[in-house]
């Protein structure tokens, strides 16, 4: 009995652990899918296109990427290398740091390990969390990370929510009339963009998802590899204990 | 083949070393689950030792390269991650398998008279084991190995007169810098190991000189048969080395879920805000230590009142220390005419699991920021821990103790 309670002591540890790390933003959960090829070629192709110029992800190599994403490398060397690098090198960009930190207030910081850093629900939430703010510096401010220095760089995707986003807000139904109450992301737009409130959605899930490959881009691979190495951990189980059985036969 | 062995024999004492530490090592044939750990421990520590190996191929010690240099391992190195999780996870269960290892020498007596040296030895491996730990942990150069370290070589400044200039000659620089990066990396890979596997071999020649203990406590070399052999005894090898086989297919189970699945641990085994590079002007919320010096720092923030003119924080690493500084005397604390905790009363079988939950919840309340309630639970815990020692000689003397038997029981 006290063996057992002195397991579940350290077995209940971590998850202690695991409970200490409050928050007090609004977070809309993000389950990040590694498998889906589309869904990552997308987020690639969307982070080059509006991030890039200011974020690097300079732990990172272009051919890793297009190996990994399955984008052959002449069709990723035309069309997502815009610095003129080889497809080999690392995912620099040109952001001079000292002068950016004149620009924003601090200089926009790398994001190959972001979503490792603060998890893929905040990086999902934080794009969806702009909105007017003509009192900030670049009219913007975001509901995730308050007084944040960035601009709304997807504005002309999403518009731009003239009020607070329902971001980490549940979304309700009224019994009587039937009416949902905080169902879209932007109750009020004070600029439209050219994609849905489902089109934005979706594509800022796939950028989130290409940064959850981006910070662990050996996932996939590696948790395919851990069953295969279970199995065979199990199996040698099964020998040593038949040997050990075996000998421990004769000893009384 | 048994030619070669013969020559070599005949010029080193090879096969003596094999049955004298193997073959003819007589161990007690009652082992229960809690023996696992020590082979285990041994497990981790080449697992360590042949993972930092590979490690240091890539590994770039400088402030300016070392972030990418783990980060080039973690994506350009072939098996680069494999390797590093095996180390990063390899690290914290190497503190797992070394507290359980300890828990079972409480349990059992097993630092008693006269393996006082196994356990002095054991003790001077868990503290370079701290050490060596304390060190790897900046060589990421990530934001909590920055100020985690920071904080930690802030300590000896709490000192009085030769503190500030002990922390300096630690850092050499006024502050944490590719300096201390370099010189924690060369303790790390060369000065550590070194001490640590000579302590190690110490352990198990003074282990080997007088005979593993047992649950029971007893000495199985008081029974012997007419050959010499304790009649409870049983060859190591073969009979644990099978059986040892069986908990390290158990443990690499679990080993692997975490390094495979894992190799976060939600946090405890690699901190979030490690994935950010060292920063030395901006200063993190919370700074916590890695979990298994938590326990330890939990006690360090207990101690709030200055005294005799010294500062709280001095005195707090005072009790800090003195927390482990008082593991090396429990050899002469323990009054009890039986070791083993099956034949101790109940005095001390309630002191042991104080002791225990007060050491885990420790643990916990050096993980999370404090607060005016959590400072003073861990207050009461500190004075838990210190009693569970300094009431020893006392209450394994007072308490009626069961009777021991002639020979082991299985």
């Amino acid at each position: 009995m006290r063996k057992l309670i002195f397991g579940l002591v350290f077995a209940v540890l971590p998850a202690l652990g695991l409970a200490a790390g409050a928050a007090g933003v609004p977070i809309d959960p993000m389950q990040p899918d590694p498998a889906n090829k589309e869904s990552l070629q997308r987020g690639a192709a969307l982070f080059t296109n509006y991030c890039t110029g200011c974020h690097s992800l300079q732990y990172a190599r272009y051919k890793r990427v297009a190996e990994d994403l399955g984008i052959p490398a002449q069709l990723y060397e035309n069309n997502l290398i815009f610095t003129g690098a080889k497809i080999g090198e690392l995912m620099k960009n040109a952001m001079n740091k000292d002068m950016a930190a004149g620009w924003f207030g601090a200089p926009p910081p790398d994001l190959t390990l972001e979503t490792r850093l603060r998890g893929e629900s905040w990086v999902y939430s934080y794009l969806r969390g702009f909105y007017k703010d003509e009192s900030r510096p670049r009219g913007v401010n975001n509901v995730v990370f308050p007084n944040v220095g960035m601009p709304h760089v997807m504005v002309s995707l999403q518009g731009l929510c003239a009020v607070h986003p329902n971001v980490g807000v549940q979304a309700s139904v009224e019994p009587l009339s039937g009416n949902i109450n905080n169902g879209n992301l932007c109750p009020q737009y004070a600029s439209e963009g050219s994609m849905t409130e489902a089109e934005f959605n979706q594509a800022m899930y796939d950028l989130t998802n290409f940064l959850s490959y981006m910070a662990d881009p050996v996932k996939e691979q590696r948790e395919r590899l851990g069953i295969f190495v279970l199995i065979f951990v199990a199996i040698f189980f099964i020998f040593a204990y038949l040997l050990n059985r075996e000998y421990w036969k004769d000893v009384h | 083949m048994q030619k070669l062995i013969q020559w070599v024999d005949d010029r080193l004492p090879i096969v003596d070393a094999w049955n004298k530490h193997l073959a003819k090592y007589y161990a007690p044939k009652n082992f229960n689950v809690w023996y696992f750990f020590g082979s285990l421990a041994m497990l981790v520590l080449v697992n360590q030792l042949v993972t930092g190996i590979w490690l240091t191929m890539s590994y770039n010690p400088s402030a300016e390269s070392a972030f990418a240099s783990v980060e080039y391992i973690m994506r350009d190195v072939q098996w680069g991650w494999l390797l590093r999780y095996l180390h990063s996870t390899g690290a914290s269960a190497f503190f797992i398998v070394v507290y359980l290892h300890m828990f079972r020498g409480l349990m059992y007596g097993s630092y008693r008279k006269p393996r006082e040296l196994i356990w002095i030895f054991g003790m001077l491996i868990y503290l370079v084991l701290m050490a060596e730990a304390f060190m790897g942990y900046l060589l990421p150069w990530g934001q909590m190995s920055y100020w985690g370290a920071q904080v930690i070589v802030n300590l000896f400044g709490a000192i009085p007169v030769i503190g500030e200039d002990l922390s300096l000659w630690i850092r050499g620089d006024y502050l944490i810098s590719g300096i201390t990066l370099n010189r924690f990396f060369a303790l790390h890979v060369v000065a550590l190991p070194i001490v640590l596997l000579g302590l190690v071999v110490l352990h198990i020649l003074a282990l080997h000189e007088v005979g593993s203990n047992n649950p029971d406590g007893i000495e199985i070399k008081k029974n012997k048969d007419e050959n010499g052999i304790p009649k409870d005894g049983i060859p190591f090898h073969p009979y644990y080395t099978v059986h040892d086989l069986v908990g390290v297919a158990v443990f690499f189970f679990i080993f692997f879920i975490v390094v495979f699945f894992f190799p976060e641990m939600g946090g405890l085994f690699l901190e979030k805000p490690n994935f950010q590079p060292a920063n030395p002007l901006q200063t993190p919320l919370h700074i916590a230590p890695v979990w298994y010096f938590t326990p330890f720092y939990a006690m360090l923030r207990a101690v709030t009142v200055d005294l005799f003119g010294l500062p709280a924080k001095f005195w707090g690493v005072v009790v800090m220390g003195g927390a482990i500084a008082i593991l090396f005397v429990l050899p002469w604390l323990d009054r009890s005419p039986v070791r083993s905790i099956r034949y101790k009363g109940w005095l001390s079988r309630i002191a042991l699991a104080i002791f225990a939950i007060s050491f885990v919840i420790l643990g916990y309340l050096g993980l999370v920021p404090a607060t005016e309630g959590r400072t003073m639970v861990a207050q009461i815990l500190t004075v838990l821990y210190f009693l569970y020692f300094i009431l020893m000689p006392f209450y394994t003397r007072m308490e009626k103790t069961k009777p021991v038997p002639e020979r082991v029981t299985g």
